[in-house]
Formats: structure tokens, sequence, C-alpha cells
């Protein structure tokens, strides 16, 4: 019994000592830290340079899916993530996000420097705020002149015959553009309206696929992908990188944005709990919310940037859209339903 | 009847009985901490009964339960009737390339799920993908060979005069099949369909990969649960009622099974002859070609599809695979996010290190199983349990359980070859233990009275025949865990993408030349899957000559 007692006693030494040591020990500077991304995250390795040129730490960009996907693994493995830093996290993801406990809290001194009602939605700075857009259907502007045809201007047009089998969205199960559009339609016809809606727009020829890849470059026929469809789920501010990306350059954008549809949408970044290296990784993200980062957002992402007085180029002032009143849905009413509602949209659309 | 009993008493090999006891251990832990550990907390999960009850009734669930069933249902049918073809047509005639064309048929059976899923995706046009007729297609072409090799071994020893008498009689031959050679076949067919059946309700590769938003099967659900819309409790609960599914499938299976062998008492004779009428060789020669024809065209549109980057063929897809160059530079939007040629090199690497546990683990347990008695046959049941398991449970339960400290492996890189090992080191037990029980005892004694020691005897005799199931054993482990897609969706880490974790990731990304990336990595998992199975084969038919 004493020798019993002994090793307890022991035992716990051993643990106290190596707790005390994993939190008193200074972190060790570590050579390079690991993005983790959504898919379509397209920023260039050589944008991290400068960051790399200050610190001496390599930046690593692994992706992870698309953002659903990258949040749901990662609260699989919550404190033993696959890197340092996480981007992507969007609002209709923001409450899962903080339930799961992915994200490790850290306050960034640049926080003052963005849009206050960005990051007021993560109070305890778990995340923190990077960019903004809109999620908004796009429309091909060749097409409907083409087919004598006036775009779409409201989500109520799109159930009649004329716009039959011309849109394409994406599944509000997988996809973060695809939950917000349904979101959209959600704070458009309210609790009782949009199961109605769907079935409409279902019975008009709606297309689903998983992501906003597969939509906007393999099923959008003014993308480089020639696909069938003219109607999109995509962002207010994807006009800019047709005009941006094309050769020749045209002299205007060949897409527009219906703007009644579009649901505003942030997203963040954070240091992913269980890092080794949370002082760096918080670095990382003081790096994302920089004013050169930032600035190199919208020809990138095509996403606006989260930090005031960050200059938005011309291509963005003259082809994008930013609805002054978008639709919305409050992170606690997404957090308590939207399961719910993914499992009716499934049930109403796909099935 | 002295014989057997003898043979019974010391087919326990000559090792000292605590050499045997410790070769039980390293199996009894592996599949204790690894396989029925998990499998604990999947349903300790689970059984709360609000969320048992919540699934149960959730009409989607209930869809979806209903949608694997059918899909199931119907790809065994149609497998059992197309299959019976090249069955009769093997078991029945004798023909130049007949060796030949049963290896061929053997093929589709060898490949990795995400290859036959790809290659269908590759073939069909884009309308049909993502449609049932997709995966039921898939599901045929995979899944042949098992009733070929079943009902063909059964048909092969059917005398012919049955059916001569009975149209001697009268009888056309399309009732003489339906009324003398199927029921004598139902045996064999039930068995084989069974197993298809299993195959096809866990189908998750093929599905994943052809079946879209629209038609997850169970085995997808469990995944899209667990790793889209992290839902644990629903994918525990369904993990759990499919395991009770395959547990009473298999339990009605290993029933037919003997009975079946009680039924009839065949001779292993063959009846084969030479086509002789106009109308056979007419069947031989067409049967011949339109099963060749039904094989390669999947295969040749996966190859088809890696030199498709834009009009025309080009090698771009394999250059910028092998090359430098992984990223289509013209559109920066569109990008890999990882880097092609490196899932080869991982998937390289986790299967050496699968195949090495297993061949341990295996070898041991199956040394242990020829020795032990009531505990050789315990733990021989033990490790098939997990061939009775589905792959998205084992690497769900291995997951969720190993996530607290000091047991926290969320993440090892050991966990995607372990996962890897659970489903190969059956295998490789089943391939070695026949071998071991069929060790003439009376080798031993020989050697014994001459004065070897024990260690000696095991390993001049037993060690020396194990030779080449060992390496057989190595090479399907090194083919499981090349083409293991289930178990690993689960464990995958982002940056260690495993081969087929990235076909099907390049696959579903927008982009021709990401598209045919992923047609190149099929190509290549399917040519080193019949490299290692080609070495395989050699190796098990050098065996059989000696023999």
């Amino acid at each position: 019994m004493k020798r019993h007692t002994a090793s307890v006693v022991a035992l716990a030494l051993i643990a106290a000592a190596c707790g005390s040591g994993t939190t008193s020990s200074p972190e060790p500077k570590p050579t390079s830290l690991t993005l983790v991304a959504y898919d379509s995250f397209s920023v260039e390795p050589e944008a991290f340079n400068a960051f790399t040129t200050a610190t001496g730490i390599a930046v690593k960009v692994v992706t992870a899916g698309d953002a659903g996907t990258m949040l749901s693994k990662a609260a699989l493995t919550a404190g033993k993530p696959e890197g340092d830093v996480m981007w992507g996290v969007d609002n209709t993801l923001l409450a899962r996000a903080l339930r799961s406990e992915v994200f490790r809290p850290y306050t960034s001194p640049q926080l003052s420097a963005l849009n206050p009602e960005a990051v007021a939605l993560a109070p305890r700075h778990e995340l923190t705020p990077v960019d903004e857009g809109d999620v908004c259907i796009n429309y091909d502007i060749a097409w409907f002149a083409e087919h004598e045809l006036a775009p779409p201007t409201t989500l109520d047009e799109l159930t009649q015959p004329a716009y039959r089998d011309l849109l394409v969205v994406e599944n509000p199960a997988t996809s973060s553009p695809g939950l917000a559009f349904m979101l959209a339609t959600i704070a458009a016809s309210g609790d009782a309206g949009w199961q109605q809606y769907w079935q409409s727009l279902r019975a008009n020829g709606v297309s689903v696929v998983d992501s906003w890849d597969q939509a906007y470059y393999e099923q959008f026929s003014a993308s480089t992908g020639k696909g069938p469809r003219p109607l999109v789920v995509s962002y207010g501010s994807s006009p800019p990188a047709e005009v941006v990306f094309a050769s020749p350059r045209p002299d205007t954008a060949p897409t527009g944005v219906m703007a009644s549809s579009c649901f505003h949408q942030v997203e963040f970044a954070g240091v992913l709990r269980g890092t080794k290296y949370p002082t760096a990784s918080g670095q990382l993200v003081d790096y994302l919310v920089s004013m050169a980062f930032q600035e190199m957002l919208p020809l990138t992402l095509f996403v606006y940037p989260v930090r005031t007085g960050a200059t938005v180029p011309q291509e963005f002032t003259d082809y994008a859209v930013r609805p002054k009143d978008p639709l919305t849905v409050s992170p606690a009413e997404i957090e308590a339903k939207s399961k719910d509602w993914i499992t009716t949209w499934t049930e109403i659309v796909v099935r | 009847m002295t014989r057997p009993d003898r043979r019974a008493e010391s087919s326990s090999n000559r090792l000292p009985r605590w050499v045997v006891g410790g070769l039980a251990v390293p199996a009894t832990v592996f599949i204790g901490v690894f396989y029925l550990w998990p499998v604990g907390t999947l349903i300790g999960r689970s059984f709360t009964l609000e969320s048992l009850r919540s699934a149960l009734h959730d009409p989607a669930i209930r869809h979806i339960a209903w949608f694997t069933t059918w899909q199931a249902g119907l790809s065994t049918m149609l497998t059992v009737a197309i299959g019976l073809v090249p069955a009769y047509l093997l078991a029945r005639f004798e023909f130049r390339g007949r060796r030949l064309l049963t290896a061929a048929i053997t093929v589709p059976f060898v490949l990795p799920t995400v290859v036959v899923g790809a290659a269908f995706l590759a073939l069909l046009p884009d309308r049909l993908d993502q449609s049932v007729i997709a995966i039921v297609m898939a599901h045929v072409f995979f899944n042949v060979a098992v009733v070929v090799r079943g009902v063909g071994g059964l048909w092969e020893q059917l005398p012919p005069d049955l059916g001569a008498a009975a149209r001697t009689l009268g009888a056309s031959p399309s009732r003489t099949m339906r009324e003398i050679t199927l029921p004598l076949l139902t045996p064999a067919i039930a068995a084989s369909a069974s197993i298809v059946f299993l195959f096809t309700f866990t189908s998750f590769g093929v599905v994943r990969l052809l079946g879209g938003p629209a038609h997850p099967t169970l085995e997808v659900e469990i995944w899209q649960q667990a790793t889209r819309f992290g839902d644990v409790g629903v994918a525990a609960v369904l993990s759990v009622a499919q395991l009770v599914v395959l547990g009473l499938a298999v339990a009605w299976f290993s029933r037919l099974q003997t009975t079946h062998r009680r039924a009839l008492d065949l001779a292993p004779l063959t009846h084969r002859q030479r086509a002789r009428t106009p109308r056979q060789r007419a069947f031989v020669i067409g049967a011949t070609i339109a099963i060749l024809v039904a094989i390669a065209v999947p295969v040749a549109a996966l190859v088809d599809r890696s030199l498709r980057t834009g009009p025309g063929h080009s090698l771009a897809a394999w250059r910028s695979v092998f090359g430098a160059h992984a990223n289509d530079a013209s559109r920066p939007t569109v990008v890999a996010g990882f880097d092609p040629l490196a899932s080869v090199v991982t998937s390289l690497r986790f299967a050496l290190i699968a195949m090495v546990i297993s061949v341990v683990v295996g070898g041991c347990a199956a040394l242990a199983i020829s020795t032990l008695r009531r505990g050789g046959r315990l733990l021989d049941t033990g490790l098939m349990l997990p061939l009775g398991t589905s792959a998205v449970t084992i690497g769900f339960g291995l997951l969720i359980t190993f996530d607290t400290a000091p047991f926290d492996w969320r993440g090892s890189p050991w966990m995607i070859p372990l996962g890897h090992a659970l489903v190969a080191t059956p295998f490789v037990v089943r391939l070695l233990l026949p071998v071991l029980r069929s060790i003439d005892p009376d080798l031993r004694d020989a050697a014994s009275t001459l004065g070897a020691s024990p260690i000696r005897v095991w390993r001049e005799i037993d060690l020396r025949m194990l030779g080449r199931p060992l390496l057989t054993g190595a090479g399907f482990a090194l083919a499981i865990s090349l083409g293991e897609f289930g178990a690993t969706s689960l464990l995958t880490r982002s940056g260690r993408e495993t081969l087929p974790i990235a076909i099907e990731r390049l696959l579903n990304r927008p982009g021709a030349l990401l598209h045919a990336q992923g047609y190149v990595l099929a190509t290549v998992l399917a040519a080193l899957t019949f490299v290692i199975i080609g070495a395989v084969e050699a190796v098990r038919l050098g065996s059989d000559q000696r023999a």
C-alpha cells in the first residue's frame, strides 16, 4: 500500500513537472507555419514573402476541401490540428466553429483597424475577420442578350417558366455559398415560404452541384468552362474576375449581379487550438489583416478587405456589386436551425 | 480414422508453449485495441435512446437506407444475370485463350474501387454520371468475377449428361436451363449473390465518385455526417445500424455455405469440351469478344481521359504530375492545393507500413491459431471481424476512439496504415493457415527423431513452407493498402493525401487539367495494382507447379 502511494505521488510529481514545463518554457520559433484553407483559396505563395522576410518563418498552405468539410474535419480532430492557422470559416459556419472549440482565442492588435461589425460577430476573438463580400446570383449578359430575355431581378422571377433550366446552385450541405444562398431565400421568403419557394425552383429545373468551383467553372456559361447555364450562385465580386482574367481584356464585365439575391458573408481566420506555435500563429493572423495583404485580396480571392481604409482597385468599383442592404440571418439563428433547414432543403430539392 | 485424429493432435508445431502463447499476443492486442475498442466506443456513443430514435424516425435516413438496399439488390441481380454468361462459357468450353480470359475477368475485381469509379466517370457521358445507372454499371463490372468464380466452379462439375438427358426427352434448351441447370446451381448462385450484395451494400468509392449529392449509400452518409456535417452522433448510429445488418448478412451467408457444401457432393471433375456446332463456336467467339470489350473499354477510357486536357490528346497532365509544375498557371483560381506526385509516395509509404504490420501480426496469429485449440479458434474469429465491418466504420471508430490523452492519436500518420492493416491481416491469416495445417506431422516427427531441436524443426520445415504464402500475403496487403479508400477518407490529413484520396479530390475539382491529373493518378494506381497482383499470381502459380 505504501509503495502504491509512493508511486502515485511520483506520478503526480512527474505530471506536474510536465505540465509546468509546457506552460513556462518559451515557445520555440518555428521554421514554417501551415495555413489550412478551403480548396478555392488561390493566394499565390509569393503573397507570404513579406511575412517570411519579416519573421524568418515560411508559410505552407494546405487545402482541406470546401469550407464546411474543412471545419467539420477540424472539429473531429479539435486540439490536434492539421496546421497552425485556418482561413475561411464564414459567418454561416461561425457558430459551429465556436461551439466545437477548434480555435484558440487570439486578440490581434490590429482589431481596431477592422470593420467593427465584422469583429463583433466573434466577441471573444476566437476568430478574426479577414474579408467580406456578398453571395449573389450572377448572370451571363451575352446569353440573355442573345436570347432577348431580361435577366431576372427578383428571386420570385426565378420560378417563372421564362427562366426554366437556367440556374445552377451549390448544395448548402457542402458549400458555403450554397448555404448562404439558401439562407438568402429563407431571409426573403420567411420560415413559412421558403420551402414552397424551393419546390417551385426545383419544378423550374434548378441544378445542384457540390461546390462553387463546379457550379462556376463547369456549369456557368460565362466562365472559362462555357457551361450550359447562364445563372449561377456566385459572388457580388465575381464580375471583376471575369474582366481581370480575360484575354483580351473586355471593355465591360461579361457577367452581371442580381443585387436582390445577395447574402452578406464575412470570412474569418483563426489560430487553431493545439498549435505548437501560438505566438507565431498570432503573428500570421496579424499579417493576414495587414494593409498590404488586405489590399491584395480583391484581385486574388475577389473579396472585399475587412480593414478600414484599404483601397479597392478600380475594376472592383467598376464591376462589383455591393448591395447596401443585403439579406442576412443572425449567426445564432443559423446555429439553431441550419441543420434542420439543410435536411428539409435536401428533402425538397435533391431527393 | 486414426490418421486425422493423430494429425489434429500433433498439428501443433513443436514450439514451446510459451512461445506459442507469445505469438498470440500481438494479434490479440491488435484486434482488441484497434478493432474491439473502437467498435465498443461507437456502440457506446450511439446508444443513447434519443439518438437512436431520432435516427430511425428521420425520413432522410430511411430514404438512404432504402436506397442503399435497393441499389445493392439491383446491382446483385444484374451481376448474377450477366455473370452467368462467362461462368457458362468458362465452365463448359475448352478453347484457346481460356486461361487468359479467366485472368482478364478477375482484373476488375482487383482494381481499387476508386479506379473503377474513375473509369466509369471517364466512360459515361456527363448526363449519366451521378446517376443510379452509373453506380449499378460499375458495381456489375466490379463484381462479375465473384459470380464467375463462385458459380463457374460448381458448373464445371455438373455432369453435362443431365442436360443431354432432358433434351433427349424433349425439353427445349431454355427449359433445360430453367428446370435442370439453374436449380442445381442455386446454392452457388445464392452464395455468390450474398457476397456481391455485401460488397454493393457497403459500396463507398464507387458511390462517392458516381453518386453525386442525390445518391448517398449508408456508407457514404456515415462519412458525410462525420466529416462534412460534423454530426458524430448520427454517424455513430448509422455505423452501428450497418454493423448489425452486416453481421446478420454474414451469419446468414455462412449458414448458406455450409448447406451448400452438404447439398452437392460432387467429384472435382471437369466436363469442358471444345465448341463443336457452329452455334457453339459462334457463342464462344462472341462471348469472349464481348467479355474482353466490356473489361477493356472502361480501363481504356481511363487512360484516354488522362491524355485529354484540351482538344486532342496530349501528355500535358502526365507531365504536370511528374514534372515540376503541377498547377494550372493560366487560371490561378483553380489549383489542386496539393502535390499529386507526393500522393504516390505517401501511398507507397503507407502501403509498406501496412504490409509489415499485417504480415507480422497475421503471421504470428496464424502460427498461434494453428497450434492453440479453443483460444486459436477465438483468435481466428476475432481477426476475421474487420472483414465483416465496413471500411468507413473502421476508420470512424479509430478516429473517435483515440481522441483523449494519453491515447490521442488523431492525426498521427500511423493511423492510416493501421486501418489498412486491419483490413489486410485477415487475408494474410487465411493464406497461411491452410499451409500450416497441411504440413505433414510425420515430417516434423522425423526431424525431431533425427535430433533437430524444436526451434530448428520449426525453422527448417514450417518457415520454409510458409515462404510463398507469406510473400503472397504481403503482396495482397500492399495492394489492399494502396487502394483503400473508406477508412482513409476519415483518417486522411491535408497535405498527406493517399492516391485514392488524391484521385477523388482531383476528379471533383473543375478544370480539364485537374481532371486529367486525377485520371493520371487513377491509371498509375491501376498499373501499380496490376504489377503487384501479377507478381503475387506468379508466385502462387510457381508454388502450384512445384506441388
